[in-house]
């Protein structure tokens, strides 16, 4: 599949010339949720490059890691992106990290790509390129910390036959600002998963999208996100079934609290477009937000589009709800004290997320870093 | 030997906006090693009892008392209620998504008993009481009573009562939608509990079936949010034979 046209993927006809997209004005669909005016000069193109994040491969055996230039063909395995916020980050970059997981290689270790910012100031633009080639299996984290001020693009290749786990993790400081595109191109019977967990940041907004390229591919796309006082983090997901037979399911929770002064706000969209030439498609979406105080905002929009009828199945479901009074009287009617009701409440309710990740290390680092979200909110 | 002691009680509830009086006036007296059932109909408040023993937000306490060996029940937050020892059987118990049923057993039994349970001994103690219940051990992995059945959800309800072993159990409905067989299950749990003397139990009830398995001490007639009558036993038999009638006439204001 390395050399598809892509000619029946339209979603996939992008550039890598930033010049190619207007600059936004925030009156675009794409855009509307967005605050523009943080951006901190990432999307027009003002800001002034430094490339001080510093990114580090921790890869076992059967992975090959290599730094290119932006122009490398090893960089531009995908097309090119379809916003000028990605078509910044691959052009701007000073280099491109390529990870490849070799053809039948099975990974019984994670592959570590931490990515630590230095400060929030001066911007940074950043490409990582994940290729995974047929029938490998390989888990592969992306950790994010540290004060940036970041576009980036990471492009998630995943040949035929191969099983991958991305998980991205935004734990960054308070101060930080962060654009991404995270795309998935996936092959014939191919099972890809996404978890994507944020977590810290002033303002977040990413970008998830899986094209699929041959038959029987599947995705399972999970998110989790819990914003607090002053945080806007947006998560807008596009699932393009545009060959028969593939399956994608995109389960995405978020918790809000905020206060009066310093509110919070997230925003989910989930596009899944079922293309006419893509017969027995099931897809379903679903995003669910605890809203834990006032002054808090949550945005979902699901959004499917359908132009066949012949597909196996598909829905989708949106839910905002505040925390359960009731849920939490059961809890302390059996004499568990308020606080720990609640933090057993929001750990169940993150569970289903956090339990895909499978690696017991990082699972129990989240656990304790969404219970300490969790911290200093009066009951 | 626990006492609990109800004073008096008046409680209210806000609907619309506007506060609505439930309880006028309840006195009771509940002791270790005895069982009391609370029979009404619908709408008595006998529930409202229940629930602002338990100390439910949604009711206002007035005026009047509730005591545990002394100590000021009113003053204390739900789960401190819970810690002095009381203990509410649910007729809706809420579903916790993502909260396993034995990850939660053993928070509250850590919360109740002060101390977490040893692993070995506590893994035991669950397994023989579920057994006792009839209860599948793949019931300890699901979530707290998501998709439960009326029947798994009571006897749910009856297993946390078990290991929590309170100084008084309020238990509201828990004969409603069961069928036979979990009927018996949950009377022989409550039997079991009754039958260590230590603990005192107030029986909330419509309906007479229940008596059938579990025997009470004392049984009082609940109506317009007070207790109208009270006697042994034969009461529930004659309630049975001739219903509430006759006490909502005495009872209904003019």
């Amino acid at each position: 599949m390395t050399q598809t046209t892509h000619e029946h993927v339209s979603s996939l006809i992008g550039s890598y010339d930033p010049d190619d997209f207007p600059v936004p004005s925030g009156r675009e669909e794409q855009w509307r949720f967005t605050p523009l005016k943080q951006l901190r000069g990432l999307v027009d193109g003002s800001a002034a490059a430094s490339n001080t994040m510093t990114i580090a491969v921790d890869a076992p055996a059967g992975v090959r890691t290599e730094q290119v230039s932006s122009s490398d063909e090893r960089a531009r395995i995908l097309p090119g992106p379809t916003d000028r916020a990605a078509a910044l980050a691959a052009s701007r970059t000073s280099n491109v990290t390529v990870v490849t997981i070799e053809q039948d290689v099975v990974l019984t270790e994670p592959v570590w790509i931490r990515c630590t910012g230095a400060n929030s100031v001066s911007a940074t633009f950043q490409h990582i390129v994940i290729d995974v080639k047929p029938l490998a299996q390989a888990v592969i984290v992306i950790d994010r910390s540290g004060s940036v001020c970041l576009s980036d693009l990471v492009d998630v290749r995943v040949a035929d036959g191969a099983q991958v786990t991305v998980v991205s993790l935004q734990d960054w400081a308070s101060d930080s600002v962060h654009l991404g595109q995270q795309r998935h191109l996936i092959g014939r019977d191919v099972s890809c998963t996404s978890v994507v967990i944020t977590l810290g940041g002033q303002v977040v907004r990413l970008v998830p999208t899986v094209v699929y390229d041959a038959p029987g591919g599947s995705a399972h796309m999970f998110g989790l996100f819990f914003a607090r006082e002053g945080q806007f983090f947006e998560h807008r997901l596009f699932v393009d079934h545009a060959v028969p037979n593939c399956t994608s399911r995109v389960t995405y929770k978020g918790a809000l609290q905020g206060t009066e002064n310093h509110p919070s706000h997230t925003v989910w969209i989930g596009d899944v477009l079922i293309r006419s030439q893509a017969v027995g498609t099931d897809t379903y979406e679903i995003n669910r937000n605890l809203v834990l105080t006032d002054h808090a905002r949550a945005d979902s929009v699901p959004n499917l589009e359908i132009e066949t009828g012949e597909v196996a199945g598909a829905g989708h479901a949106s839910a905002t709800g505040r925390f359960d009074d009731e849920q939490l009287f059961y809890l302390q009617a059996r004499g568990i004290t308020a606080e720990e009701a609640r933090r057993l409440v929001v750990r169940g309710f993150f569970h289903e997320i956090l339990q895909q990740i499978g690696i017991e290390q990082l699972q129990a680092r989240l656990v304790a870093r969404v219970e300490g979200e969790l911290e200093g909110h009066g009951v | 030997m626990a006492t609990l002691e109800v004073r008096d009680l008046h409680v209210s509830v806000d609907a619309d906006g506007q506060s609505r009086q439930i309880l006028r006036g309840v006195d009771l007296t509940v002791k270790a090693g005895q069982t009391h059932a609370i029979m009404g109909p619908n709408g008595s408040g006998k529930s409202t009892l229940a629930y602002s023993i338990a100390g439910h937000p949604k009711y206002t306490v007035d005026s009047g008392s509730i005591t545990l060996d002394g100590e000021d029940v009113l003053a204390m937050s739900v789960d401190e209620r819970a810690r002095a020892g009381m203990f509410l059987a649910m007729q809706y118990p809420v579903e916790i998504p993502g909260v396993s049923v034995s990850n939660f057993l053993r928070t509250a039994a850590t919360a109740i008993r002060g101390e977490a349970p040893k692993l070995r001994t506590w893994v035991k103690e669950v397994r023989e009481s579920m057994d006792l219940l009839s209860m599948d051990p793949a019931f300890a992995e699901r979530n707290v009573n998501e998709g439960f059945s009326g029947g798994e959800k009571k006897r749910h309800e009856i297993l946390q009562m078990e290991l929590l072993k309170p100084k008084i159990a309020l238990l509201d409905e828990i004969d409603s939608g069961l069928d036979v067989d979990a009927l018996r299950y949950v009377s022989e749990g409550v039997n079991r509990l009754a039958a260590t003397g230590e603990t005192g139990l107030l029986l909330i009830t419509h309906y007479t079936r229940i008596l059938r398995y579990i025997e009470p001490d004392f049984v009082h007639v609940f109506v317009d949010g007070v207790i109208a009558a009270s006697g042994g036993k034969d009461l529930a038999q004659e309630l049975e034979a001739s219903g509430y009638e006759k006490y909502q006439k005495l009872d209904s204001p003019a």
